[in-house]
């Protein structure tokens, strides 16, 4: 009996708990609700959004949805979480492995790098490049041109934009490459393990990647033009680019703050799972008779990659969590878009904070779902 | 073979070949130096990029003449075997002291040689350097916001005060020292709440109201952290032992709080409860911005904090619980004398990390409007007596930041030195 007591009551006390607490903040939510004349609901959704956004991968006007803004904004934070991912792994796998120099000078560069970034706020960081160091870049007409066709300006980074015919027919190439690779990899593990025998697949692989695609040029009628930014007068004494892709400053700032912060994290990550590897198993590959990158690529980076990985995952999820600072300096993220502008315009606080959060929630629960997966295949069986 | 190696010295003509080397990396870094500091060329004869990439290559055969696996020399040894063990290593040391070398004139000139501090205006910026004067001038504003300057002695006498009371605990006599952690897990928060309520925000006493929507600065900065960072451990300490309890429910709640805190940014927390939170409440209840924020980042870093106990907690090993068991102690009288003394020692460094980033995250409140030092450089940036200075103000706020955080990432390296025990 007093078990059965000692097991239930603290059981039942917490649900007691935390129902009583949801009770009470939907009660006062009803109240008050009902007294300002609010309706809950996500009806909002589907009526016509009338705002527009400065930077939408998608077309995008007044006339859409909330529901399309919402998608705009995912895409936007999607965007710039993935161009940061790529620059901080490069920068961090770099600093990483520089920290493991056994030249002083290289070593305590990138000590202090670490240092310097990762211990000042990243929302300053996005403020000193998007306030101070971007505003001092050239007009659009005084600026130079970087690698001849690019213009690196006040108002945004222009590129040239890639006009492509029979884009699909480029794709179609490229995903057979891929298809042929993974099977070509499977072939290869097999003929390993039955017979012995060493396929260099790598080689293979990229032959397969550049060629496929290459030959869509020649044979699938695939071509590709590419349109260059031109300066154009608008009146007296403004310029501006026509033509091409323009990258607004919001974006640079918010990508080079991400990938600058983030890749001291990064460098830690490679530095830890590079030592963690200890050094007998580099030397007992040695004594096996491997050749120095067969020590590198079969003994030494798959136990660290197994160290390096998961907590690396867990930065770039950072990065995303991270990336909503963009509604600080106006970048049409999912928080600026849809917390910000749709929710002054509607007022559905409730509904569209709890939609923001969740989507937050989705993106971090998968990413983690499929690390944990991940993790479990990857672990060292041991017997 | 000796034609290919005659850049290559050996043990009897490592002195004149050292000597060589040396002369030429030299005069390599001195063309560089020039370069930087007096916008000489001296290379100007040779022809367009050879010019810039001759300084690079003089030093590149003179540090390839002073590599040696063992010449006798300390000093020679030491130089080769840090910068200069082949020559892609030479290479890149070579480009890093060329790089520091120009870049120091400008830095320098910017920040000090054509710097201004004196006068009260932006008219005393004459200089093309940074304009210190700025930070001079607005130096109160950033340190306290808009709290009023002749009340400005009562933040620091509240701040000393919660510090001094802080370190109560080096000073406590032995027979005291069981309530400790009563005393900083409840009294001393409480304390601190009642010290900062009644010296910041006045209005008894004598003292004259100041509402939170002045309070700013830096020391607003100080205010939450210092307020999240007491509240968010004992909570997170709960959900940790939640989360390892054996009760379903409760294991359940605890696992749902701190995955639901953990998957959502801070600044959509920081929304909800600017924006959301309101909604939920008692109709005639206020709460104020402030102390609506504070929660919702205690809320936030609890769930962290949790993860960090957690681990502590699983890398303690069985024998412990069974020992404690065995002894016939409960589940509280196990974890508080037994399991938790061990797991927090081993946490220390941890739960430096979350609060580390407790205070990073601080500037973040300024996009609910609160005028924390990210907020107040905003505003000063935008007044128009002192329009173009966002440069000056940002460095000075990371420089800021940056001793606040480095020094508490290293005080966090000694706490795990000092804690760290032999198993």
């Amino acid at each position: 009996m007093n078990n059965i007591i000692k097991k239930f009551l603290p059981q039942i006390l917490a649900v007691l708990f935390v129902v009583l607490i949801f009770g009470f903040l939907t009660i006062n939510a009803q109240t008050n609700m009902d007294n300002r004349g609010i309706d809950f609901g996500f009806g909002f959704l589907s009526q016509e959004s009338s705002f527009d956004v400065q930077f939408s991968l998608i077309e995008y006007s007044g006339s859409d949805s909330y529901a399309r803004a919402f998608l705009v904004g995912l895409l936007n934070t999607l965007l710039v979480s993935f161009i940061s991912i790529i620059f901080c792994t490069i920068l961090g796998v770099i600093i990483g492995v520089a920290r493991l120099s056994s030249n002083y000078l290289i070593k305590n560069s990138a000590a202090w790098y670490v240092e310097f970034f990762r211990n000042i706020p990243l929302l300053l960081q996005i403020f000193f490049w998007y306030y101070a160091a971007l505003r001092a870049l050239p007009l659009p007409e005084k600026a130079n041109a970087w690698f001849g066709v690019t213009y690196m300006t006040v108002k945004g980074y222009y590129i040239p934009a890639m006009v492509w015919e029979n884009l699909n027919v480029f794709l179609y190439c490229g995903l057979a490459a891929i298809i042929s690779i993974i099977v070509l990899r499977n072939y290869a593990n097999n003929l390993r393990d039955t017979q012995g025998k060493q396929i260099p697949v790598l080689l293979y692989s990229i032959a397969l990647l550049i060629i496929l695609p290459l030959l869509s040029f020649l044979f699938g009628g695939v071509s590709l033009e590419f349109e260059l930014p031109q300066l154009k007068k608008l009146s007296k004494i403004s310029y501006i680019y026509e033509g091409g892709i323009s990258l607004p400053p919001e974006l640079i700032a918010l990508v080079l703050a991400l990938s600058l912060y983030t890749s001291t994290f990064v460098a830690e990550c490679v530095r830890a799972g590079i030592e963690g590897v200890s050094k007998g198993q580099k030397e007992a590959a040695a004594s096996v008779g491997l050749t120095p990158n067969q020590v590198l690529k079969l003994v030494i980076m798959p136990q660290a990659l197994r160290i390096i990985i998961p907590p690396t995952t867990n930065q770039y999820l950072n990065l995303t969590k991270n990336s909503s600072l963009a509604a600080a300096i106006a970048y049409p993220d999912l928080v600026l878009v849809f917390a910000g502008t749709a929710l002054m315009q509607t007022g559905k606080a409730i509904e569209i904070v709890s939609i923001t959060m969740l989507t937050y929630l989705t993106i971090s629960l998968t990413i983690a779902a499929i690390m944990n997966w991940y993790n479990k295949k990857i672990e060292i069986k041991e017997k | 073979m000796q034609t290919i190696n005659f850049l290559k010295p050996n043990r009897d003509n490592i002195k004149n070949y050292s000597i060589i080397g040396s002369f030429l990396v030299l005069i390599s870094l001195i063309d560089v130096i020039s370069n930087a500091f007096l916008k000489t060329n001296l290379t100007s004869f040779l022809h367009g990029s050879l010019s810039s990439l001759f300084p690079l290559i003089l030093g590149l055969i003179g540090l390839n003449m002073m590599r040696i696996d063992y010449s006798g020399n300390k000093t020679l040894d030491k130089l080769n075997k840090n910068i200069n063990t082949n020559n892609f290593n030479a290479v890149l040391t070579l480009l890093i002291l060329f790089s520091i070398i120009k870049a120091l004139p400008p830095s320098l000139s910017w920040m000090i040689l054509d710097a201004n501090i004196s006068g009260d205006s932006k008219d005393a910026c004459t200089g093309t350097g940074a304009c210190w004067t700025y930070i001079k001038v607005w130096f109160r504003r950033f340190m306290y916001g808009m709290y009023p300057n002749e009340f400005h002695w009562r933040i620091n006498t509240a701040f000393i005060l919660v510090i001094a009371l802080g370190f109560v605990g080096y000073f406590m006599k032995e027979n005291l020292k069981k309530y400790l952690a009563l005393y900083y897990v409840i009294i001393y928060p409480v304390i601190a709440y009642l010290v900062i309520y009644y010296l910041i925000s006045g209005g008894s006493f004598g003292l004259q109201w100041v509402e939170t929507g002045a309070w700013g600065g830096l020391s607003l900065t100080f205010i939450v952290s210092f307020f999240c960072l007491i509240f968010c451990f004992p909570l997170g300490m709960i959900f940790a032992l939640g989360r390892r309890s054996n009760l379903p429910a409760i294991k359940y709640i605890s696992i749902c709080y701190i995955e639901f805190w953990r998957g959502v940014p801070l600044i959509t927390v920081l929304f909800m409860s600017s924006v959301m939170f309101p909604m939920f409440l008692p109709e005639d209840f206020f709460m104020d911005k402030l102390v609506r924020v504070i929660i919702a980042i205690t809320l936030f870093e609890a769930a962290y904090c949790a993860e960090v106990i957690r681990g502590g907690l699983q890398s303690l090993p069985r024998g412990q619980y069974d020992a404690a068991k065995s002894l016939g102690m409960g589940y509280w009288k196990m974890h508080i004398f037994v399991i938790l003394p061990q797991a927090l020692k081993l946490v220390i460094p941890g739960i430096a990390n979350t609060f580390l980033a407790l205070v990073k995250d601080t500037p973040l409140i300024f996009v609910v409007g609160l005028a924390e030092l990210a907020g107040m450089l905003a505003l000063a940036k935008t007044n128009p007596k002192w329009l173009g200075f966002a440069m000056e103000g940002y460095i000075f706020a990371s420089i800021i930041f940056w001793i606040i955080c480095y020094a508490m990432s290293k005080y966090s390296y000694n706490l795990e030195a000092k804690y760290k025990t032999e198993r």
